[in-house]
C-alpha cells in the first residue's frame, strides 16, 4: 500500500472536501460542485433541525425506523427513493446545461461532467428505480396475496437499511472525496488502481456491494413471501397479475444480483490487495468483467420493468371496470421475458471482439424479446377495448406508457441487430433509446402505482388536478429531452462526452435542455401533489379502503390497513377475488370469530446494520483500516447477539381485532357507495358501488 | 375419508405438536434454499472465472508447481466425514435422541472443519513459498478468488456451529432451534458439493490443463 494510507485516518485529508478547491482555484466548476456538497449539507441540517424542532425523533424512532411492518418498510423504500431521484434528475438538468452551453466545452471540466454520468446512472438504476419497485412491491405483496407479513420480516428491515447506507455512501462522496467518472457499468482496467488510484471508484464499489447484498435478501424475501405464505385457495392462477411480476422479478433478482457482486469484488480485489482479474498485465482479461456485469446488467433492467408491467396491468384493468384481458398470456409473456433475459447480455457489447456467429446469435436472442413485449401491450389495449376508461392519474400515465414505450421498444429492435449497433452504439441514440423505456416504463409506471395505491396507504386520495399536471410535465419533458437525442445520436453524436464542436448538433441540445427543465418541474410539481394532497386531506379520506372499484384483495381492507393486514384471513375463490365478492354482494361479511394475531416485533437490528455498513464502506474507501476491522467484529456480533433473540413477535388480542373490524365494518355499513362518475369528489369515501355491467 | 396430515418436516418431529411450527420451519428452509441457489451463482461464476483464466499464468507458477494431491486427499476426505458427523447430528434430532448427542455430532464436525482449514491454509503458505500468491497472474488470481471463498464459507459454517451449539445449551430443542439445525446441515452438505466441484475443476482440471 502506498504511504499516505498509513495515518490514523487512512488517505483522507483536506484535500477531500471540495471546499479546499474552490478556494484554491475559484471556478464555475468548482461553484457547481460545492453547491451540490452545500445541498447534502444543507439537507440534513434541515431535516435534523425539523425532526428536532417538531420534536419527532421518538416517533421516527418507534413507529418508523425500528418496526418491522412490511407496509411501513415500503414507504420508507419509497421516501428514499424519491430523495435519490431529486439528486439524479438534478445531475440529469446540470448534464443537459453543459452540453447546450455548447459548441465548445461549456462551464464544467472533464472530470466533473464524468463523476455527473457516473453517479446520475448509479443512483437511478440502484437507489431510485431499485427502491422504488421494492418499496411499492413491500407495500403491496403481503396485501394482495392475503398474508400478514412477508416471509422474513427482520430481514426485509436489514435489506432496507443496507440499500439506504449504500445509498448515503453516494451522498457522501458529494462532500468528502469524488465519485468514480468510469459510469455505472464501472468498466475496468479504466477503473483499475494503474488508471484511477483515487476514491471515486472504490465509492462505486461498495455502493454496489452492499445494496446488491439488500438486494439479493430482498429477492429472497419476496419469492418465499409468494411462493409459501399465499391466502388458502390463492392458486398461481389466481394471483394478481402484479404478484407475476414480482415472482419473476425475485427470480431475476436471486440469479442475477450473483453477477454484480461477483464482477465488483474482483474489481475489488484488483484494486486493493494488487489481484489480476482485470488488469491489463499478467493475465488478467477485462472481457471476464464484460460479461459478468451484462450477465446482470440485461436480467436488472427487466426486473425493473417487469413490475411496472404489473402496475399498469392492474392499473388499466381497474380503470377500464374490466377484467384484465388475456391473463394467461400475460403470465406466459412474464416468464418468457425473465427466461429470455438471461440470453441476451452479450448485446451490450457487440463490439468488443466476438465472431459474427455469436453476435447474430445474440441479435436474434434479444429481438425475441419483443415478442412477449408486444403480446402484453395488445393485451393491454384489449383490456382498454370497450372498457369504461376513467382518465384518471394511473391511466394517463399508463396511456402515456403505451404510446411511448412502443417508440423505445421499438428502437430497441433496431439496436438488436448487430450491424446498426456497430453505427450507433456508444452514441446519444443508444442514450435516447434506455431513458425511452425506462422512464417510460419504469418511472411512469411507478407514479402510476403511487398515485393509485396512496389511498390504501395513507388514507386519502392525492390531488387529481397536480396529479394531471405532472403527467403532462413527465411526458412532454421526457418527449422534448430524450426523443432529440435519437437524432443527435444518428447524426454520430457520442454519448458521454463533455465538448462536442459540430454546430449542426446545437438545436438539438437546446431543445433537449428545455425539456430536462420542464422534467424538473415534473418532479417539484409531484412535490406540490404531494403538499397540496396533505392540506386538502379531509376532503379527500377514503377510510373505507376501495377508493377506486378495484379487483384485488389489498383493497377490501381499511384504508390505512391495520398493522395485522387482515383482521381474518380471506378464503379466495376467483381471480380478483374482491371483484367476484363485491358481484356477489358479500364484499364484506362479518366473520364469527377472531383469532389472536402474531406481528413482527420491533428491533433496532436493520438501523444498527444500515449506520455499522456506512461506516464501514466509508474506512475502506479511505483506507483506515482500523475501522474497518473494528466494524466488522461489531456487525458479526450484532447479528450473532441478534440470533439469541428467542421473541420475535407480539401478539395482539382477538379482542381488540373484533374492535377495531366492528367499528370498521360500522363505517363500511352507514357509508353511501359512490358510482364512477363521483370517484374524485369528496363524497367518494372508499366504498364502490359495484359496475355489475362493466364488470362482467 | 379424511387424509392424514402431511407434515413438510417430519425429520424435525414438530408437527405433532403444533402445524404453525411445521408451517413456519417449512417457509424458514425454503428460504434457505433460494438463499444456497443464490451462492451457488456465486460459485459458478467464480468456477467459470477459474477456467477462463487457467492459461493465464504469465510465466508464473502453474498447477503442477503448485498443488499438492496428497493434502487435497487428507482434505476431500475430511470434508466427506464431517458430511457425515452432521448428518448423524441430523439423525439425532430426527429420533429424538438426547440434546447432547446433537451438539456432540456438532463438536466433532467442528474439529472436522477446523483441521480442514488447518491444512487448507497450510497448502496455501506451502504455494506462497514458492511464488503462487494471487498478485502474480491471473490463474493464481482466479484461484485464489475461488478456494478461499470456499474457506471462508466453512469458516462462517464453523462459527455457526459453535454459536448454534451454545444456543442448544441454553434455550433447549425449541422448534426455532429445531429448524436452525436443519439450516445449518443444509449450508454444511453445500459446502462439500461445492468442494467436489473444487477438486474436479480446480485440482484435476487445472492439473489437466494448466
Amino acid at each position: 500500500m502506498t504511504t499516505n494510507g498509513s495515518g490514523f485516518f487512512g488517505r483522507l485529508n483536506w484535500d477531500a472536501f471540495p471546499i479546499t478547491g474552490l478556494i484554491q482555484n475559484p471556478n464555475t466548476n468548482e461553484i457547481v460542485a460545492n453547491t451540490a456538497a452545500a445541498i447534502v449539507i444543507v439537507g440534513v441540517i434541515v431535516v435534523v433541525g425539523s425532526l428536532t424542532w417538531f420534536r419527532l425523533w421518538g416517533l421516527l424512532w418507534r413507529d418508523w425506523l425500528t418496526s418491522a411492518d412490511h407496509k411501513k418498510i415500503g414507504i420508507m423504500y419509497i421516501v428514499f427513493a424519491i430523495v435519490m431521484l431529486a439528486r439524479g434528475v438534478l445531475e440529469g438538468v446540470v448534464m443537459r446545461a453543459q452540453q447546450a452551453a455548447g459548441p465548445g466545452d461549456g462551464f464544467l471540466e472533464a472530470e466533473h461532467f464524468a463523476e455527473l454520468f457516473s453517479t446520475h446512472g448509479t443512483i437511478m438504476i440502484f437507489f431510485v428505480a431499485v427502491p422504488f419497485v421494492f418499496g411499492l412491491a413491500n407495500f403491496l405483496i403481503p396485501l394482495m396475496i392475503g398474508a400478514r407479513d412477508v416471509a422474513f420480516p427482520v430481514m426485509n428491515q436489514i435489506s432496507l437499511g443496507l440499500t439506504v447506507s449504500a445509498g448515503m455512501m453516494l451522498m457522501v462522496s458529494l462532500v468528502v472525496g469524488e465519485f468514480s467518472t468510469g459510469g455505472w457499468t464501472a468498466y475496468p482496467p479504466y477503473t483499475g488502481a494503474a488508471f484511477n488510484p483515487g476514491v471515486g471508484p472504490d465509492y462505486w464499489i461498495w455502493a454496489i456491494v452492499v445494496s446488491g447484498v439488500g438486494t439479493t435478501l430482498t429477492g429472497i424475501n419476496f419469492a418465499v413471501t409468494i411462493y409459501k405464505l399465499r391466502a388458502p385457495g390463492m392458486k398461481f392462477m389466481r394471483l394478481p397479475m402484479y404478484c407475476w411480476t414480482i415472482i419473476c422479478s425475485s427470480i431475476l433478482i436471486v440469479f442475477a444480483m450473483p453477477p454484480l457482486g461477483v464482477a465488483a469484488l474482483m474489481l475489488a480485489a484488483d484494486r486493493y490487495l494488487d489481484f489480476h482479474f482485470f488488469t491489463n498485465d499478467l493475465g488478467g482479461n477485462m472481457m471476464n468483467y464484460a460479461n459478468m456485469f451484462w450477465l446482470f446488467g440485461h436480467p436488472e433492467v427487466y426486473l425493473l420493468v417487469l413490475p411496472a408491467y404489473g402496475i399498469y396491468s392492474e392499473v388499466f384493468a381497474t380503470f377500464s371496470a374490466k377484467r384484465l384481458y388475456g391473463y394467461n398470456s400475460l403470465v406466459i409473456a412474464t416468464m418468457s421475458i425473465a427466461v429470455l433475459s438471461f440470453t441476451v447480455w452479450l448485446h451490450h457489447f457487440f463490439t468488443m471482439g466476438q465472431s459474427a456467429l455469436i453476435n447474430a446469435v445474440f441479435g436474434i436472442a434479444t429481438m425475441l424479446i419483443a415478442i412477449p413485449t408486444g403480446v402484453k401491450v395488445y393485451d393491454w389495449m384489449a383490456t382498454l377495448f370497450r372498457g369504461r376508461i376513467r382518465f384518471s392519474v394511473p391511466m394517463l400515465y399508463g396511456l402515456s406508457f403505451l404510446m411511448l414505450f412502443v417508440i423505445g421498444g421499438l428502437s430497441g429492435v433496431i439496436l438488436a441487430n448487430p450491424t446498426v449497433d456497430y453505427q450507433v452504439h456508444n452514441t446519444l441514440f443508444l442514450v435516447a433509446h434506455f431513458h425511452n423505456v425506462l422512464l417510460p416504463g419504469v418511472l411512469f409506471g411507478l407514479l402510476a402505482g403511487y398515485n393509485y395505491w396512496f389511498p390504501k396507504a395513507f388514507g386519502f386520495r392525492l390531488n387529481e388536478f397536480w396529479g394531471r399536471v405532472s403527467v403532462a410535465l413527465w411526458t412532454g419533458g421526457f418527449m422534448l429531452t430524450f426523443l432529440p437525442l435519437y437524432f443527435v445520436g444518428l447524426m454520430g453524436m457520442p454519448r458521454r462526452s463533455f465538448s462536442w464542436e459540430d454546430p449542426s448538433f446545437h438545436p438539438y441540445m437546446i431543445v433537449a435542455v428545455v425539456g430536462a427543465l420542464i422534467i424538473l418541474a415534473a418532479l417539484l410539481s409531484v412535490v406540490v401533489q404531494l403538499w397540496v394532497s396533505i392540506r386538502d386531506r379531509e376532503k379527500a379520506r377514503v377510510p373505507v379502503g376501495d377508493p377506486w372499484d378495484a379487483h384485488t384483495l389489498e383493497w377490501s381492507i381499511p384504508a390505512p390497513p391495520p398493522s395485522y393486514n387482515f383482521a381474518i384471513i380471506p378464503h379466495v375463490t376467483d381471480r380478483d377475488n374482491f371483484a367476484a365478492a363485491k358481484e356477489r354482494g358479500n364484499a364484506y361479511p362479518s366473520p364469527d370469530a377472531y383469532e389472536d394475531i402474531s406481528v413482527p416485533l420491533n428491533t433496532g437490528i436493520g438501523f444498527s446494520l444500515c449506520v455499522l455498513s456506512g461506516v464501514w464502506m466509508f474506512a475502506l474507501v479511505w483506507w483506515i483500516w482500523w475501522l474497518a476491522a473494528l466494524v466488522t467484529i461489531f456487525m458479526l456480533a450484532t447479528f450473532i447477539a441478534w440470533t439469541f433473540k428467542a421473541e420475535t413477535e407480539r401478539v395482539i388480542p382477538a379482542e381488540e381485532v373484533r374492535k377495531q373490524h366492528e367499528a370498521w365494518l360500522d363505517l363500511v355499513h352507514s357509508s353511501t357507495p359512490v358510482d364512477r362518475d363521483h370517484e374524485t369528489a369528496p363524497e367518494n369515501r372508499g366504498l364502490a358501488r359495484p359496475d355489475l355491467e362493466a364488470v362482467t | 375419508m379424511k387424509r392424514a396430515p402431511t407434515h413438510s418436516y417430519p425429520g424435525l418431529n414438530l408437527g405433532r405438536r403444533h402445524a404453525s411450527a411445521d408451517k413456519a420451519s417449512e417457509v424458514v428452509t425454503f428460504g434457505f434454499w433460494v438463499f444456497l441457489m443464490s451462492d451457488l451463482v456465486y460459485f459458478g461464476l467464480m468456477f467459470a472465472i477459474y477456467i477462463t483464466m487457467i492459461d493465464a499464468q504469465a510465466g508464473g507458477p502453474g498447477p503442477h508447481e503448485l498443488f499438492d494431491l496428497k493434502s487435497i486427499f487428507a482434505q476431500t476426505l475430511i470434508l466427506l466425514t464431517s458430511s457425515l458427523t452432521v448428518g448423524l447430528a441430523m439423525l439425532a434430532l430426527k429420533y429424538n435422541l438426547p440434546r447432547w448427542r446433537i451438539v456432540f455430532w456438532f463438536f466433532v464436525t467442528l474439529v472436522l472443519g477446523l483441521s480442514f482449514l488447518v491444512l487448507e491454509i497450510r497448502d496455501f503458505m506451502s504455494m506462497a513459498a514458492k511464488g503462487g500468491i494471487p498478485q502474480r497472474s491471473g490463474f493464481l488470481s482466479a484461484f485464489y478468488g475461488l478456494v478461499p471463498l470456499h474457506g471462508l464459507h466453512v469458516t462462517a459454517g464453523c462459527i455457526w456451529l459453535i454459536v448454534l451449539g451454545i444456543q442448544l445449551r441454553i434455550f433447549g430443542l425449541t422448534d426455532l432451534l429445531m429448524s436452525r439445525v436443519v439450516r445449518l446441515a443444509l449450508f454444511w452438505h453445500f459446502l462439500d458439493l461445492i468442494w467436489i466441484g473444487i477438486i474436479t475443476i480446480v485440482y484435476f482440471g487445472g492439473l489437466t490443463y494448466g
